[in-house]
């Protein structure tokens, strides 16, 4: 009963989004910790394994926790040298380059498509944003093999742009952008047209910097999506060296487990934080603008 | 012919500049997601072995599918309905719970807390398989069987991602563990921006408990942010199901314990080579796909829409 007296008179210490402690809110930690910390049980894994040195990677019983910090696991695993004389470091760069360009491309293209949807009046306006919102619930592991004929019908099997193409098709991207858009003001653009500004200023000048909480959501997802994805690699590229780290990833949990599955464990805990790491830094430095476009991604049915 | 051209660059200026905005984006949309979705609708009807140009057999393959198919009807559709019922309403609703938890504690630590939830999404699938295996490992050197060992709760160590019995908890677990998404963050971003007046004339009327909050406020107040998070839940449970190959490390996974469907897919296309019939497949998940969205639609459907 206290609670609800303390909203009525605006001291919001209880309920929704509250400004500070409140004893009502111990409950809800006691629920979430061991929630949360069965969620991060499995991060702090490969913190921990990622560090560890031989000895206690051998250890019986294996402990959890790393005892004497080591960077030999990141040591041995870029000095490594794959199966087929590519060196680790080129997978890297690889990934690096692919998941920046995609990041480019994916915030330009999503952006125009969104703008035309939100902004622009055309006849299949309606008709092409119900499209878009049917393929929010694409699945493309379904259509893997069709998508498979296709791409080599059109010759981009062992180009490096299949990395990136297919990433750029990203109904989520548009949909978030498009709801976003839809805040700014029409009268806005309306004065602009009125001082003679052409499309691509309006999108340039007035779209662009006033959706920027959408389109750092656009770059996250784009980022999750190129980063960590090994299935292209693996399906549509051939030649070694142009294969990315995510797929060397799966690679070394299979290949070298053969020969000494200990070290091999350690080097893929090391890649594991190299692929786990990027994602976490960038979206702590992006959650709130994630955030403020999430408040804009309802669905009406 | 003149008019014709006329009319054409009245229709350019007028519209020209939409369509030039939405080119690159629908030229990549019709490529990868379009035209496989219809190819893959096409193949469904054909057999075809990737030699030969595909022969036209009309619905066969569905008849195989649902007749003949004794893998799919005994391992493939049961374990994909076991999978997708607990992983997908079964996650969504922790989504949403937790989600309500923590938009009732102050910003700070609802920000570190979402952190930490969030994370395990972030993890690529190949990351995932390298710690889940590892913690899960077969011999005594596992997290797991180490652990139980100590503790006297086993005598031997367990083979956990090779027993037919272990495996599809796991999948479920490590699904879960990974499945608070961007769908999570939206429901979170819903319930934050809920107007608190709301709340406050709910009090007022006598509402008194948080389960009556939650059902007559909270969820009728965020209904576009439930549908898109039932979505993203529906497709990633779907898109999830590799776990199985990825955890025992084959297809078919032992004894076709973690087979989904889409491993059957991958199993027909990839290893046999009968890609008319792993179309038809594809077409089958699709349409559950489908199935499941329009039955989330119906329930968070808002009032004015009906």
């Amino acid at each position: 009963m206290r609670r609800r007296r303390f909203r009525l008179y605006g001291l919001r210490s209880g309920g929704i989004n509250p400004s500070g402690f409140h004893p009502s809110q111990i409950p809800f930690y006691l629920i979430l910790a061991p929630l949360v910390a069965f969620m991060l049980l499995p991060i702090i894994f490969i913190f921990s394994t990622a560090f560890k040195p031989l000895e206690e990677l051998f250890a019986y019983p294996p402990r959890f926790f790393v005892v004497n910090p080591t960077l030999k696991n990141f040591r041995d695993l870029l000095s490594l040298m794959s199966t087929s004389d590519v060196p680790v470091t080129r997978y890297l760069f690889n990934s690096i380059v692919v998941t920046l360009a995609s990041m480019v491309a994916s915030l330009f293209i999503s952006s125009a498509a969104a703008y035309a949807l939100s902004k622009k009046r055309f006849r299949l306006k309606q008709t092409l944003f119900v499209v878009n919102t049917i393929a929010l619930m694409f699945v493309p592991i379904a259509v893997t093999i069709p998508r498979f004929l296709i791409i080599a019908k059109v010759g981009l099997i062992d180009s490096f742009l299949i990395h990136i193409l297919p990433g750029l098709a990203m109904p989520v991207g548009v949909f978030l952008l498009k709801q976003f858009m839809d805040t700014v003001p029409n009268e806005m653009i309306e004065a602009a047209q009125m001082d003679g500004a052409s499309d691509l200023q309006i999108y340039w000048r007035i779209i662009l910097p006033m959706v920027r909480p959408a389109l750092a959501t656009i770059a996250i997802l784009t980022f999750q999506a190129t980063w960590n994805n090994a299935d292209t690699s693996a399906l549509y590229i051939n030649i070694e060296s142009l294969k990315t780290f995510a797929f060397y990833l799966s690679t070394l949990s299979a290949t070298t487990a053969g020969a000494n599955p200990v070290a091999g464990q350690g080097m893929a805990a090391a890649a594991a934080l190299i692929m786990f790491l990027p994602n976490l830094l960038i979206f702590i430095f992006l959650q709130s603008q994630v955030m403020s476009t999430m408040s804009h991604s309802g669905l009406h049915g | 012919m003149k008019a014709m051209g006329n009319s054409f660059r009245a229709w350019l200026y007028r519209e020209g500049n939409a369509y030039a905005f939405l080119a690159p984006y629908a030229i990549l949309f019709i490529v990868f997601i379009v035209v496989p979705v219809i190819a893959a609708v096409l193949l469904s009807f054909t057999y075809f072995d990737t030699i030969q140009f595909p022969k036209f057999i009309g619905l066969r393959n569905y008849i195989t599918l649902l007749t003949q198919d004794d893998i799919f009807m005994k391992y493939v559709l049961p374990n994909t309905v076991e999978f997708a019922v607990i992983v997908g309403p079964g996650g969504y609703m922790l989504a949403f719970l937790l989600a309500w938890m923590l938009a009732q504690l102050p910003r700070l630590p609802r920000t570190i807390l979402a952190l930490i939830l969030y994370s395990p999404s972030m993890t690529s699938s190949v990351t995932m398989a390298v710690v889940w295996q590892t913690l899960f490992s077969g011999d005594q050197n596992g997290y797991l069987n180490s652990y139980l060992l100590s503790m006297g709760l086993i005598q031997e160590p367990i083979q956990w991602l090779q027993s037919p019995q272990y495996l599809m908890p796991i999948m479920i677990v490590v699904t879960l563990w990974s499945s608070m998404g961007v769908g999570f963050l939206a429901m979170l971003a819903g319930i934050l921006d809920i107007n608190p007046e709301l709340y406050e004339a709910a009090a007022i009327d006598g509402m008194s408990s948080r389960w009556q909050e939650i059902f007559y406020i909270t969820i009728p107040s965020m209904k576009p942010q439930m549908l898109f998070g039932a979505v993203m839940a529906i497709v990633g449970t779907f898109q999830a199901g590799a776990i199985g190959v990825a955890l025992s490390g084959s297809n078919p996974t032992p004894q076709y314990a973690g087979q989904l469907i889409v491993n059957h897919i991958e199993d027909y296309g990839f290893l046999r080579y009968e890609m008319g019939y792993a179309a038809a497949i594809s077409v089958v998940l699709l349409l559950m796909v489908l199935f499941f969205t329009r039955l989330a639609n119906r329930l968070f459907r808002t009032e004015e829409e009906r």
